[in-house]
């Protein structure tokens, strides 16, 4: 109990860190493929405290209210997964949080923020679906749905679940807003509907957004790695492939219209879905 | 400390300009100046910007555009005029359309002259903007100090 | 005994009472004190039979029974004459068939057996708890409903006696439903459900109702031959009929009641309108909203899952079991999926109850333990939640003029209580840690381990995700105030603030309570059928309740954001634009911004979709009835 709650609390102190250093590699790296210096590699840190520096202004009240709520579920929902908890529990508390940030855009009433708020929920549609698979293939896999259970499972799960792994690398696009699927709202340079959802974010409550994203980031490297989690170097060396696969995608491709996400990501979790776990089923 | 320095976000705004300026500042962009080494992104929305990049006299049309668009940014937030005509209206000054430069709409804090602006004397010019950023900010933490 | 047959008769006397009161004061009075009266023995029948186990009641049978002959056949003689008057003549031939074999089965078996026609069991408290309590809000929330739906349509006949002894009637036979261990006596209070679901769809008899109603009555007597034909088996295989006892059937396992139990779960389906026969609970909205709510939570469709779920025992691990899940999966998905395309709240609740309902027949079909466990709790959240839904848009229907989703924009805004209720109904029908979500959890935990369970988790993930959908733009077209909303005179009438509030205190309870709801009455009837029971495990209701009290306290965190902030106007591509949404468009003028959501109906839309699911269910269902075919004549 206490180790989970030290891995917990460890998760909610350094997350926020690694996924800024995350985040300025990724932006440094992004600016070598493009030939440019790019900034320093703590930039996303600083641009978080900027935010905070900024005079405190919103278009309603509400939606600070709803956008402190996503931060916290975000917190909360990796605060789970790090310290061991059920797997399906932290995909239902991940859903939840990202309805708060939808209904924060929604709140807004504007018309950039409120397509942002349609194109996030076919976002979460096109994703939840392969999340629930992923869960389901941990636990065929090792009889548990306990992310502690999973990460100390003897062997590498991925050599009993590939075709789940390749789904999940496959939507961590879209979670990680990375091009082509930067629908909803995009990072750093790139621009979709004067940024989507968070077009009437300003300030303090843009900066709760950046923070949640760089909590989600860790979050989901870290289902990537528990693919790998009997092998931890293995699994940091993949993570960081993946990580880079995720830049070199983000930088060669352009921006897709929903049709193609939802039909793309369905296929992908359909096709992963019913010959992996179909498979285990039936062995 | 501050960090709005090392994190200027930039808007860019085309009051009536003849392009020439616009494609100066989008040069600062690319690989060869890339303004991004000192943090700044280009939005495209002026509720996340900190720096208000305009080109071009302001005429009827762009008036109200601009003022909102600078009434939107969240406060500190700095105006950088660039090229000659979004100083004083430059050629076309005498046009029935134009009213003049970029001040006689919102306030300005820095002058970017030239005709087209060249990217180093942009990159100069939001330089120097970022220390009357530095200073507004210090003024506003100051002011709501004292409100508490 | 005495409280069970107290249940099913008083709410019907009180109906004959209903027939002669002319509207009045005191008849509205008369209403809420019945009402009230049902929910007392409901609960007073929680506490007496709580701990109890199944208990048996002998009831002679013999009266009672050619009583119920007697009123099926004036049923039938009534159904055929309006048949005739209306040319329904496959209702007709449906009416004679199904009458003439319950006829040619009764001669075939001899009731020497048959003594426990009566029982309850914790399964039976909890359905009596859902049609008393929630049944009981509904009826007193009428009151006031109806009396507006007579100001709004004064076109109508007034049949408002009809209307509320009808509602009473329909509880009666509900209770009738879960409380009968004889399926003559079951399928008798079943026939009446339909009857009374008939009359009530086709209230306002204007051309549009009246078709709506014959459909639900076509397609429900189809179900119910299925039951009859139940009776016809019996007599052939076992004329002492002791087979005709629920227990007993349910007891002899599936090599024996493998057979009835498919036909009964054949008639089931179409009550709980699953694809191909969902057309008629959706025809159903056409009816005034309290029917909707009653037919959707608390009777009818749950009518069907009950009979599903008390036969679950028999299809775990069978074919025909999985047929059935496999019906209930695919209508769960699609049936969301048209959820999506639709802008009507009325439809999409409709659509929804459909889809959950389908959830419902897909655990009872795998009919492992796990599997009846979220079965039930799936009843259970969505009794609660789907009512407190139809309800309050029912009243939002008469206050804004508007059922449609987008008409809805800002209302919690324009009318806080209600637009407060509708978010806790919604958040309740998909968001963790709220009711039904942990059904969903329970039942992937229960798909995963039963046979080729997989396929129901590629439609049950599917299905959530486009759940998540559709119920987050309607909470999101709730939410989106524009401007400091001038609050609309708020008038509705007590009688429906007596039900509307009672429902939300128990939507937040049994989301808080579920563990409590589950160990005291859900896992003591799954383990007096299997000897063993799920539960979540502890360390995850304490996270799960955790959750609750977060989103619960989180709405504090708007007392700090109220303070000190810079109101700026919303971003409208530069140009000025005003709190209220309206921005200076070319040439000056001030046009208002109007946003409306995603409907997707190229890929979502209902014809597609319906087109998709009948087409797949109705393979399957006729592949199970060829099964069974071959399992009579090898």
């Amino acid at each position: 109990m206490i180790t989970e709650i030290i891995f917990a609390i460890g998760f909610i102190i350094f997350a926020p860190f690694i996924g800024a250093l995350i985040g300025g590699i990724d932006r440094k790296v992004t600016a070598r493929m493009q030939g440019r210096v790019g900034p320093p590699v703590l930039q996303p840190l600083y641009d978080v405290f900027k935010l905070f520096e900024k005079e405190k202004a919103v278009v309603r009240n509400e939606v600070n209210f709803y956008i402190f709520s996503y931060l916290i579920f975000v917190v909360f929902t990796g605060a789970l997964f790090f310290s061991g908890s059920d797997i399906l529990l932290v995909i239902f508390a991940l859903t939840l949080a990202h309805v708060f940030l939808i209904l924060g855009a929604y709140a807004a009433v504007s018309p950039y923020s409120h397509i942002g708020a349609e194109r996030e929920l076919l976002q979460l549609m096109a994703v939840e679906p392969m999340l629930i698979l992923a869960a389901t293939g941990f636990y065929m896999a090792t009889g548990s749905f306990a992310v502690k259970d999973i990460a100390l499972w003897p062997e590498p799960i991925f050599m009993t679940i590939p075709l789940i792994f390749v789904g999940i690398v496959y939507v961590l696009t879209i979670k990680l807003r990375k091009s082509p699927f930067d629908l909803a709202t995009s990072h750093h340079a790139h621009q979709e509907l004067v940024k989507g959802l968070t077009t009437e974010f300003a300030g303090p409550t843009l900066g709760m957004v950046e923070i949640a994203h760089l909590y989600e980031t860790v979050f989901f490297l870290g289902i990537v790695w528990l693919f790998f989690a009997s092998m931890p170097w293995v699994g940091l060396l993949v993570v960081i492939i993946v990580y880079f696969i995720e830049i070199l995608v983000d930088n060669t491709t352009t921006r897709v219209r929903w049709q193609v996400m939802l039909r793309s990501a369905w296929l992908v979790a359909l096709v992963a879905g019913a010959v992996n776990l179909g498979v285990l089923a039936l062995m | 400390m501050s960090y709005i320095t090392k994190s200027p976000w930039i808007i860019h705004y085309d009051g009536s300009s003849c392009n020439g300026c616009d494609i100066e500042v989008l040069a600062c962009l690319t690989p060869l100046y890339d303004l991004e080494r000192f943090g700044i992104v280009n939005t495209g929305n002026p509720k996340h910007a900190d720096v208000f990049l305009i080109t071009g006299g302001i005429n009827e049309q762009s008036r109200a555009v601009v003022k909102n668009t600078y009434e939107q940014m969240p406060d500190p937030k700095v105006v950088v005029a660039i090229g000659i005509c979004a100083a004083t209206g430059g050629v076309f000054r005498e046009c029935y359309n134009i009213m003049g430069g970029v001040d006689k709409v919102i306030p300005v804090d820095v002058y970017v002259p030239g005709c087209a602006a060249r990217p180093e004397s942009i990159i100069d010019g939001v330089v120097s903007a970022l220390g009357i950023l530095e200073e507004k900010r210090a003024k506003m933490a100051e002011k709501g100090g004292k409100k508490q | 005994m005495e409280l069970l047959v107290f249940l099913i008769l008083f709410p019907a006397l009180a109906a004959l009472l209903f027939c002669i009161l002319p509207n009045s004061r005191l008849r509205d009075t008369i209403v809420v004190v019945v009402s009230a009266i049902i929910i007392v023995a409901t609960l007073y029948l929680f506490v007496v039979f709580a701990g109890a186990g199944t208990v048996y009641f002998d009831i002679n049978s013999g009266m009672i029974s050619q009583i119920m002959t007697g009123l099926e056949v004036i049923i039938s003689a009534g159904l055929l004459y309006l048949a005739a008057k209306y040319r329904q003549y496959l209702i007709a031939g449906l009416v004679v068939v199904q009458l003439g074999v319950v006829l040619y089965a009764e001669s075939l078996i001899h009731e020497t057996a048959a003594l426990n026609n009566l029982f309850i069991d914790p399964f039976s408290i909890i359905m009596a708890m859902i049609i008393g309590i929630i049944g009981s809000l509904i009826c007193i929330y009428s009151v006031g409903y109806m009396r507006d739906y007579h100001a709004h349509h004064d076109d109508m006949p007034d049949k408002r006696r009809w209307f509320f002894a009808l509602l009473f009637v329909f509880l009666a036979a509900m209770y009738g439903v879960v409380f009968s261990n004889n399926l003559f006596w079951l399928f008798f209070f079943w026939e009446v459900t339909t009857l009374c679901s008939f009359l009530l769809i086709g209230y306002s008899w204007d051309e549009q109702a009246r078709k709506n109603a014959f459909w639900a009555l076509l397609l429900n007597l189809t179900g119910g031959l299925g039951f009859a034909a139940t009776f016809v088996w019996i007599g052939l295989t076992d004329p002492s009929g002791s087979l005709i006892m629920m227990d007993t059937l349910i007891a002899a396992g599936p090599a024996v009641a493998m057979i009835p139990a498919a036909l009964i779960g054949f008639a089931g389906l179409t009550k709980a309108a699953q694809m191909p026969f969902s057309s008629w609970l959706v025809g159903a909205m056409v009816a005034p909203t309290p029917v909707s709510a009653l037919l959707h939570s608390s009777t009818m469709v749950k009518a069907g899952v009950y009979v599903i779920v008390r036969f679950a025992p028999i299809y775990d691990a069978s074919m025909v079991g999985y047929i059935i899940s496999l019906v209930g999966g695919v209508t769960f998905l699609l049936a969301s999926g048209i959820a999506i395309s639709q802008s009507n709240a009325k439809k999409v609740l409709a659509y929804s109850t459909i889809a959950n309902l389908g959830l419902v027949v897909a655990c009872a079909g795998i009919g492992t333990y796990a599997a009846v466990w979220a079965a039930i709790l799936l009843i259970i959240f969505h009794a609660v939640a789907k009512s407190l839904l139809f309800l309050s848009v029912g009243t939002v229907e008469h206050k804004i003029g508007s059922r449609d989703i987008e008409d809805m924009t800002g209302l919690v805004g324009r009318l806080p209580t209600l637009g407060l209720m509708m978010i806790i109904g919604i958040a309740g029908m998909f968001l963790a840690p709220f009711g039904m979500l942990i059904s969903k959890w329970a039942a992937l935990l229960a798909f995963i381990d039963a046979q080729y369970g997989f396929i129901l988790i590629l439609l049950l993930a599917f299905g959530s995700a486009v759940t998540v959908f559709f119920w987050t733009k309607w909470l999101g077209k709730l939410v989106a105030v524009a401007w400091k909303p001038e609050p609309m005179e708020v008038k509705i009438s007590s009688h429906e603030y007596t039900a509307l509030v009672p429902l939300t205190v128990l939507m937040v309870a049994v989301c808080i309570g579920f563990p409590l709801l589950s160990s005291e009455l859900v896992v003591p009837y799954v383990f007096s059928i299997y000897g063993m029971a799920a539960t979540l495990g502890q360390a995850n209701t304490i996270i799960m309740v955790m959750m609750v009290f977060m989103v619960l306290v989180m709405p504090l965190s708007l007392f700090h954001f109220r303070k000190d902030r810079k109101i700026l106007p919303h971003y409208v591509g530069g140009r000025p634009s005003t709190p209220d949404m309206h921005f200076k468009g070319s040439i000056g003028v001030q046009r208002p911004v109007a946003l409306g959501n995603y409907y997707l109906a190229d890929y979502f839309g209902e014809q597609r979709l319906s087109h998709i699911g009948n087409g797949l269910c109705i393979a399957f269902i006729a592949l199970m009835l060829i099964m069974l075919l071959m399992g009579v004549i090898i």
